[in-house]
């Protein structure tokens, strides 16, 4: 009893002459020093990046008149916008990389959705052997990744070329029209795992009473995956779309180390390529202009999809 | 009776069609996920020479330990360096984060201040920035400041994880309790104390989860340290094997060291995500929460 009144009479006493921001909680400069450590670095290291791009963005390199003008930078509007929609490479980037993400999107997905729609039946055995086995690929980094499938596309040591030509078959992994699909792989490869284990995750936190009643009315393992948990998980999917489309447009090391084994891949092949190409060249306004674009679309994509995903499924 | 008896009968039939024709797709799959691991493993165990010369997928002459010795000591032994780095960055860069992401999330779990929502959704907008867009401006403003081909190049930027805030959040309100707060208040302890002492411990797990994301990230960031870095002495080992792999053309004894090395980095982090699996499901379930 005396111990609660003490306490009592501490809580009353303690707010006297400290400036707090609300009834209760901590003063503000505690607030403060919890939220800083992260904050500051979230502002210098990706607030101010987001900014100066865009300020590089509008800005343009002119010279002073005459054979010995110097160089300075000014504000140029929307010029380097211009330059980068009337870059062809630009275009054709952008081209490249919507082709591979139309086609490579829905397959990952699509597999990984079988996937786990399978480890949630009682139709596998090993199921947490073939769960890790799918979801290994995801500990090894882009770089590796493509270097391990380089060995296998690579027309000297590959036993996987090797085995094609036995049958018959004379692949050419690296060629100009295959090899977009030789990365696509790579990405499917690495991202299958991680997109399966967010929609096991999702199916694995569905109640099982509700699959009780279809499976008395004597629904399929079939039906009751399609019509039952696919729509129930459609978050999780649209999640997985979002995130497999901005990890498609910011492409980079996957096709920078197949470029090292074949020269279908130019140095602007995925847009990022492409900044990278004009930032190495010392124009780092266009490259910021690139890199705003790009941030742009993905925005836009993203987005665009939440919100047509969502209003078709009534969510 | 009668109907319900074959009925069961015809379901027994579909399901054994349907448990082999899913055993053979998982096989399948399982091969196909496996495949390029396995043929680093017996490509790593071979002499140069054998590469080209025998079939990829079976062993040939075991020459594994001599692969090693050479990956370790080739050029004064810059790929142990390369692993030390890599743990400084992503072991070390994960585990600042972590710490700065919960103490952030925390806050903006439990302490209710003006602007608080307002702070979180400038920090959720900050989840959407792709990375790789950030790296070209950071380049040019560390160029500025002499901090460009430093440790800290790649070091500061990568503590910075605004999807590790907002699980932080989440998880901070799952797991801790508004009363035990409370009450560790009334008995006299600082916030610092009351987040160190019982809200830390209380939200270990979801720290863990945090903690593997961030780790992921840093380990595949492939570009921030590319843009950022000359010094090879500085460089994390997937951008030292792409270097490596980029001069095989001149040097083709590089070949199985990139290979080897390639394996020797993949091994510790395929087991560390094996052993910690748990945590993995319980940060992708919440983070499809929305």
């Amino acid at each position: 009893m005396t111990d609660i009144a003490t306490r009592a009479a501490r809580v009353v006493q303690s707010p006297g002459g400290r400036r707090r921001l609300n009834g209760g909680g901590p003063r503000a400069g505690t607030i403060f020093a919890f939220v800083i450590p992260f904050f500051l670095p979230f502002v210098l290291f990706y607030l101010v990046p987001v900014g100066y791009a865009l300020w590089q963005s509008v800005r343009v390199v002119r010279r002073t008149g005459g054979q010995y003008g110097t160089s300075y930078t000014t504000f140029g509007g929307f010029d380097q916008y211009e330059k980068v929609f009337q870059n062809s490479e630009f275009w054709s980037s952008v081209g490249r990389i919507g082709l591979f993400g139309i086609v490579q999107v829905p397959v990952m997905l699509f597999v990984a959705l079988v996937i786990a729609l399978l480890l949630d039946t009682p139709l596998l055995r090993l199921k947490s052997v073939f769960r890790i086995t799918a979801f290994m690929p995801y500990a090894v980094p882009g770089v590796i990744a493509a270097i391990m499938w380089s060995y296998l596309y690579s027309p000297q040591l590959s036993p996987v070329v090797d085995l094609l030509n036995g049958i018959g078959l004379h692949p050419d992994f690296l060629g100009p029209g295959a090899v977009l699909w030789s990365a696509a792989n790579i990405s499917t490869w690495l991202w299958t795992g991680y997109n399966m284990l967010i929609m096991f995750s999702a199916l694995q936190s569905i109640p099982q009473e509700l699959y009780e009643a279809a499976k008395l009315d004597g629904a399929s393992n079939w039906a009751i995956a399609w019509q039952i948990k696919v729509p129930i998980i459609a978050p999780s999917i649209i999640l997985t779309t979002v995130f497999s489309i901005i990890g498609t447009l910011q492409l980079y090391a996957e096709p920078a180390v197949l470029r090292q084994i074949s020269s279908n891949i130019s140095s602007t092949f995925t847009p990022n390529m492409l900044a990278y190409a004009v930032a190495s060249g010392n124009n780092y306004q266009q490259a910021a202009a690139i890199s705003v674009v790009i941030a742009v679309i993905t925005f836009v994509l993203s987005f665009g999809f939440m919100r047509l995903t969502s209003k078709r499924a009534g969510l | 009776m009668n109907s319900l008896s074959t009925s069961g009968r015809s379901v027994n039939r579909e399901s054994q069609v349907s448990r082999t024709a899913a055993m053979a797709l998982m096989l399948l799959l399982a091969i196909y996920f496996l495949l390029p691991i396995y043929f680093l493993i017996v490509a790593a165990t071979k002499p140069q020479g054998d590469l080209a010369a025998t079939n990829g997928l079976t062993f040939s002459h075991f020459n594994l330990f001599e692969n090693l010795r050479v990956l370790f000591t080739r050029s004064d032994g810059i790929f142990g360096r390369w692993a030390l780095n890599t743990v400084i960055y992503a072991v070390l860069g994960a585990a600042v984060g972590t710490l700065i992401s919960a103490l952030c999330g925390y806050a903006l779990a439990k302490f209710r201040f003006r602007g608080r929502e307002f702070l979180f959704s400038v920090i959720l907008g900050g989840v959407l920035v792709p990375t790789t867009a950030l790296a070209l401006p950071l380049f040019l403003l560390f160029s500025a400041t002499g901090i460009v081909n430093t440790y800290f190049a790649v070091f500061l930027p990568s503590i910075v994880s605004p999807f590790g805030v907002y699980l932080a959040r989440i998880f901070a309100n799952a797991a801790v309790p508004q009363e035990l707060l409370e009450s560790a208040r009334l008995d006299g302890a600082g916030e610092f104390r009351t987040f160190f002492s019982v809200a830390f411990k209380l939200m270990t797990p979801s720290l863990v989860t945090i903690f593997l994301f961030q780790f992921v990230a840093i380990w595949n960031n492939f570009f921030l340290p590319m843009v950022m870095l000359q010094k090879e002495s500085l460089f994390p080992i997937t951008l030292g094997l792409y270097e490596w792999n980029g001069q095989t053309a001149r040097a083709p004894l590089l070949q199985e060291s990139v290979i080897t090395g390639s394996l020797v980095s993949i091994v510790p982090v395929i087991i560390l995500f094996i052993l910690l699996q748990r945590f993995w499901r319980t940060g992708l379930a919440a983070g499809s929460l929305k």
